[in-house]
């Protein structure tokens, strides 16, 4: 299977904080990868690396077998249009309506006439069940709503790689639902390959058809989602099972108890 | 020692900070110019200069009114009150109108930029915006930063006309300056060049660091809401700063040689 992005031995700190050491792995073509660990541990940074916006410390990311830290600035801007981000948050443009956010990527990389950009706004609007608001304004959706929204305007230049950002964080059960068939829909529909970084396991372990694990600065497990069930390491365990205590502790590193209770004493 | 480390980190950290606000510049102003980026900086001049004017004019209005009254009780001693007219034109032109618009404009106009570039990046729409391609020195920078050069000087202007107009109301109307003289002895005193040219380089040179630092400090903010407090209260303390420092040197410059 061809690989569109590959990710080799890289290595990113933050300042003085190790964020990655020395992680591989690859988005194959056509598919949905999972990307799960704990919250904290900058797998936002790792699609914000594959996007070009911070450069690793070393390694490499290919996109298309190019390497993307390598690219100088014109060449990333044109490689980006070929593949599109789902932020956390929408991210959309709070000072135009729900139409013009969704038209902004046609308009700005296109010369297609107002005309074709409106059917083919409503278009996407439609497949994310939103075309009944493309008069509104960010403000007034809800916040399952913005992320649809979102996601029509990340789908408008038809992009080969669309990645999400933790987008069922923060979700009531409907618009999670929503947003897993969207997203496998859209990955099928439209031959994407989609990446999604998560820490919802039921959600994202039933649409991937391939799951690593970060954890540690490092990828601790990976495989189908049947291999990563069954998989050996505690702590991969520990995770999809959702228990407190593990190899993971629930206390953070402290000094004994009794010691400091008794410290003032 | 270790007040000289703290030294060495402070002075290596706002050089650092120098060279990003070099880089926002260069970013923002050589890149080639846009039709597509007209609209935008008109809109953005509706937002900064148009929406100042009210600010500008009473403002303007109260400054002129008090410069009047002021001048008007010195002048009178000597019986010099058809000095008045050159006397208000004079401060406002030179001094007062480029400086107060500064520092108007920085606290209606730049803290609302830096608050609003700030919230842009911590609501992620810098970064969503570079992901489509689209770099947002040229789409988001560019256009406030030219808003801002381009709406300055015209509301110094403004400031000034106003303000000679109130220190006619108080000077003329209420304590019973001559018109005629208040009007031609002004006249004949403010040259073109000297005055109103100078007070309107002053403002452009006001403009361009007033915007420069608020759009600067709210690109460069940390995107929480701590840090866009904190950037939009620098931006106000430091363009403050800047425009009456700057004021000082281009006074000097213009006038000083006399």
């Amino acid at each position: 299977m061809e690989d569109l992005v590959s990710v080799d031995n890289l290595t990113f700190s933050r300042g003085d904080r190790l964020i990655y050491q020395d992680i591989s792995l690859r988005l194959r073509k056509g598919k949905t990868t999972a990307i799960m660990g704990p919250s904290g541990i900058g797998k936002t940074t790792l699609l914000k690396l594959i996007g070009g916006q911070l450069r690793p410390d070393s390694g490499d990311i290919r996109f298309k077998g190019e390497s993307i830290p390598g690219m100088g600035r014109k060449r990333l801007f044109e490689v980006r249009r070929q593949m599109s981000m789902l932020f956390q948050s929408g991210a959309l443009f709070t000072d135009i309506s729900v139409f013009d956010n969704v038209a902004y990527p046609l308009r700005e990389h296109t010369n297609l006439s107002e005309q074709l950009i409106r059917l083919l706004v409503l278009m996407k609007l439609q497949a994310v069940g939103l075309r009944g608001a493309a008069a509104m304004m960010p403000s007034e959706l809800s916040g399952g709503m913005a992320r649809r929204a979102a996601l029509a305007r990340a789908i408008a230049l038809d992009p080969e790689l669309i990645m999400y950002d933790e987008p069922f964080a923060g979700q009531d059960p409907i618009s999670m639902g929503v947003l897993v068939k969207l997203i496998k829909e859209l990955n099928d529909a439209l031959s994407l390959t989609s990446v999604v970084v998560t820490h919802d396991v039921t959600e994202v372990m039933s649409i991937a058809d391939y799951v690593y694990i970060l954890a540690d600065k490092q990828i601790i497990g990976e495989g189908t989602p049947e291999q990563i069930r069954s998989h050996q390491s505690p702590l991969v365990q520990q995770f999809l099972l959702g228990r407190a205590d593990g190899p993971v502790p629930f206390h953070y590193p402290a000094e004994n108890i009794a010691q400091q209770l008794l410290e003032n004493y | 020692m270790e007040w000289f480390a703290r030294l060495g980190r402070s002075t290596l950290q706002g050089l650092a900070g120098l060279g990003r606000a070099a880089y926002l510049l260069v970013g923002a102003l050589v890149a080639r110019p846009q039709l597509k980026n007209i609209p935008l900086t008109i809109r953005q001049m509706y937002v900064v200069g148009v929406q100042s004017l009210l600010i500008i004019i009473v403002s303007g209005a109260f400054i002129g009114m008090v410069l009047a009254l002021q001048a008007y009780t010195v002048l009178v001693d000597y019986g010099a009150e058809e000095s008045l007219g050159p006397m208000v034109a004079l401060s406002l032109l030179r001094e007062l109108g480029p400086v107060v618009t500064a520092l108007l404009f920085a606290g209606r106009a730049g803290s609302a930029l830096t608050a609003e570039i700030g919230l842009m990046k911590a609501t992620e729409q810098l970064s969503s915006l570079e992901m489509m391609a689209v770099d947002p020195l040229r789409r988001i920078i560019a256009p406030r930063l030219w808003a801002g050069v381009i709406s300055m000087p015209m509301l110094a202007i403004i400031f000034s006309a106003v303000g000679i107009l109130g220190g006619q109301v108080v000077g003329v109307d209420w304590l019973g300056v001559d018109s005629g003289s208040y009007w031609s002895v002004m006249q004949a005193a403010v040259e073109f060049d000297e005055d109103i040219m100078n007070g309107v380089i002053k403002s452009l040179v006001f403009a361009f660091v007033v915007t420069w630092i608020a759009v600067f400090r709210g690109y460069d903010s940390v995107p929480t809401s701590e840090g866009i407090s904190q950037a939009t209260t620098q931006t106000v303390v430091y363009s403050s700063l800047a425009v009456l420092g700057l004021d000082f040197v281009l006074t000097a410059l213009m006038f000083g040689t006399h």
